[in-house]
């Protein structure tokens, strides 16, 4: 750039750094067409799909909103809803009351916290597929750990067969499923806690604050922002649980154990009901975009305090 | 201080070093346990395999039948596990070059819309891919691309780019642009700039995009499930359906001891030797 021409120069200056901003769309070109293509356009298709009697082969019918009206009696549906909420609600408090003191155990400055920390978290990074297939193994009533193990120790009489009754299925699930998660939970409670200002706890202690006190009145509410994060990202992932129950008891004993994603998968993809499954996919959007709002506004309103 | 009070505070506090590393131990085992078992139970002899592991160390010498044993399922345990690298390594490539390209446009440039197609990026987060599994298998049909190993990569890739878009932007907007303005001076432009000059410095989020590209691509069973019908096909945790379905009504628990251990020493040799970046991606998106 010389000094002779400045005003010419400017406006070319200009008009190219114009034409160089839009270089920024051709960065993005290829996320932008992934996503759309891979995810935008599958949303709106499912939209579409939800409306018709869509079989595997043939032509669709529209059927305006009878998939949806179909819904409401479909007990099917109506009882894998209630299995997935009380999965949810079980696991989540589950993971929570021993995510806390794993995280409260962790925070601690001392030798080898450092080895601890991974360790918990170790399961984490495992498939939930590979998880469940390990637990199988151990669950099983006759080449696996528990049942012998515990007829060797001489505590029960006969081999029990944990994933045959549905008390005990259950019970080998959420211990599996807290075994693979609580590691993640207790390292983002972590991070929550590092965050509060130790002399504030130190303030509090010198003021006579006990042990419980200090946790109820100022880590818990310094924490309110963590533990609503770490609550959705807890029911979220409960809400789509599948792998666990396709894999360990394969959705029994009796089809007790449907999740809501394992009766889409059924309907979708085992009597190719593409449409009355696009209908029960958009409900399930649905109830996690509603989820992820009620994320937002829990953060916004922290914000604002 | 007197000697004695010295005494008491010393025993105090070894006792509580005690508990401390008591409790440690304990949890632990917990977490460790089913990893040690399923490995060491998978060495045992192959006529061994179907009786409990107790005790887990192969009594018989070390075999690896057990494997040997996955190995007859499906198209054979390596073609498999070629899939499963396949897919998890072109997941990888990808995730980071459209992840790369798109930090870099969001972070330096400004155009119309660029707020909105970023939120957009960000929000497909809020939608559970298990909802959109019927159209997407729809969609790969008509591109050709059902059953197809590319096409489930493809699928992953998108579903990494919200995480991995906003990790790269944020890496690009931590370097100073003076750094920029310095190479562009040397005459570095455009893509030689993004690759020679930059590429360095946001190493580390390339690192944490890419760790977290292997895992959920290589642990990821739904969509592989719904998406790959031909047996040739399948990666890993797919096949294992076929080992947990069993034949003529018995399973063979050697397999699937095996089959545990195939698919997880890959992750765990990844997290403990890139644990620092596994870590900052966690932070990221917590803090976030």
């Amino acid at each position: 750039m010389t000094i002779a021409a400045v005003a010419p120069v400017a406006g070319a200056t200009r008009r190219r750094s114009k034409a160089h901003q839009w270089k920024g769309l051709l960065y993005i070109a290829p996320a932008m067409v992934l996503v759309l293509v891979f995810f935008v356009l599958p949303v709106l298709f499912t939209v579409w799909m939800s409306f018709h009697n869509w079989p595997l082969m043939g032509q669709p019918k529209w059927i305006g909103l009878r998939n949806y009206s179909r819904m409401l009696s479909d007990t099917r549906f109506l009882s894998a809803i209630g299995f997935t909420a009380f999965y949810t609600v079980i696991v989540t408090v589950a993971i929570f009351a021993l995510a806390f003191p794993l995280a409260l155990f962790v925070e601690r400055e001392r030798r080898g916290v450092g080895v601890y920390r991974s360790i918990f978290f170790l399961p984490v990074v495992v498939g939930l597929a590979t998880a469940s297939l390990l637990w199988t193994w151990l669950a099983n009533v006759d080449s696996g750990l528990f049942s012998p193990a515990l007829r060797a120790l001489g505590l029960t009489e006969h081999s029990i067969n944990l994933l045959a009754t549905f008390e005990g299925a259950f019970t080998t699930i959420v211990v599996m499923v807290v075994w693979k998660i609580v590691g993640f939970t207790m390292i983002l409670l972590l991070t929550g806690l590092q965050a509060i200002p130790s002399d504030l706890t130190e303030a509090a202690r010198i003021d006579g604050a006990g042990r419980w006190q200090r946790f109820r009145h100022l880590t818990l509410p310094l924490m309110r922002r963590t533990l609503a994060l770490a609550l959705i990202l807890s029911i979220t992932g409960s809400v789509l649980a599948f792998d666990q129950f396709y894999i360990m008891t394969s959705g029994g004993p009796q089809n007790s154990m449907i999740s809501v994603v394992y009766y889409i998968f059924n309907q979708s993809f085992v009597s190719f009901h593409l449409g009355y499954g696009a209908a029960l996919s958009i409900v399930l959007l649905i109830a996690l975009v509603a989820l992820s709002v009620a994320q937002l506004w829990l953060l916004r309103v922290e914000d604002e305090r | 201080m007197s000697a004695a009070a010295k005494a008491r505070r010393h025993r105090r506090r070894l006792w509580g070093s005690l508990g401390y590393h008591g409790f440690g131990v304990l949890a632990s085992l917990f977490f460790l346990a089913p990893f040690v078992w399923a490995g060491l139970a998978s060495l045992r002899h192959g006529t061994e395999s179907q009786s409990p592991p107790l005790p887990p160390w192969p009594t018989n010498g070390i075999s690896f039948d057990a494997y040997a044993m996955l190995d007859t399922f499906g198209a054979g345990v390596w073609r498999h596990t070629f899939n499963s690298l396949l897919v998890s390594g072109g997941t990888v490539f990808l995730t980071v070059i459209v992840s790369l390209l798109a930090g870099y446009g969001f972070s330096r440039y400004r155009f119309p819309l660029k707020n909105a197609l970023f939120v957009l990026i960000i929000a497909t987060l809020m939608i559970p891919f298990q909802s959109i599994l019927t159209p997407l298998f729809i969609i790969l049909a008509k591109l050709g691309l059902n059953n197809s190993l590319l096409g489930l990569t493809l699928v992953y890739v998108t579903l990494q780019l919200p995480f991995s878009v906003f990790m790269m932007r944020n890496a690009f907007d931590a370097v100073p642009r003076e750094i920029e303005e310095a190479a562009r001076i040397d005459g570095a432009r455009d893509f030689r700039l993004l690759v020679r000059v930059l590429l360095p410095l946001v190493m580390p989020g390339v690192a944490t995009v890419a760790i977290f590209a292997f895992l959920n691509a290589w642990n990821e069973f739904l969509a592989a499930l719904i998406l790959l019908s031909d047996n040739d096909k399948y990666t890993l945790p797919v096949l294992m359906t076929a080992v947990r379905a069993g034949r003529l009504g018995a399973i063979n628990w050697g397999a699937v001891q095996a089959g545990v251990m195939v698919m997880t020493i890959p992750c765990l040799l990844i997290f403990l030797a890139l644990q620092r970046y596994y870590m900052r991606g966690l932070m990221a998106g917590a803090v976030k």
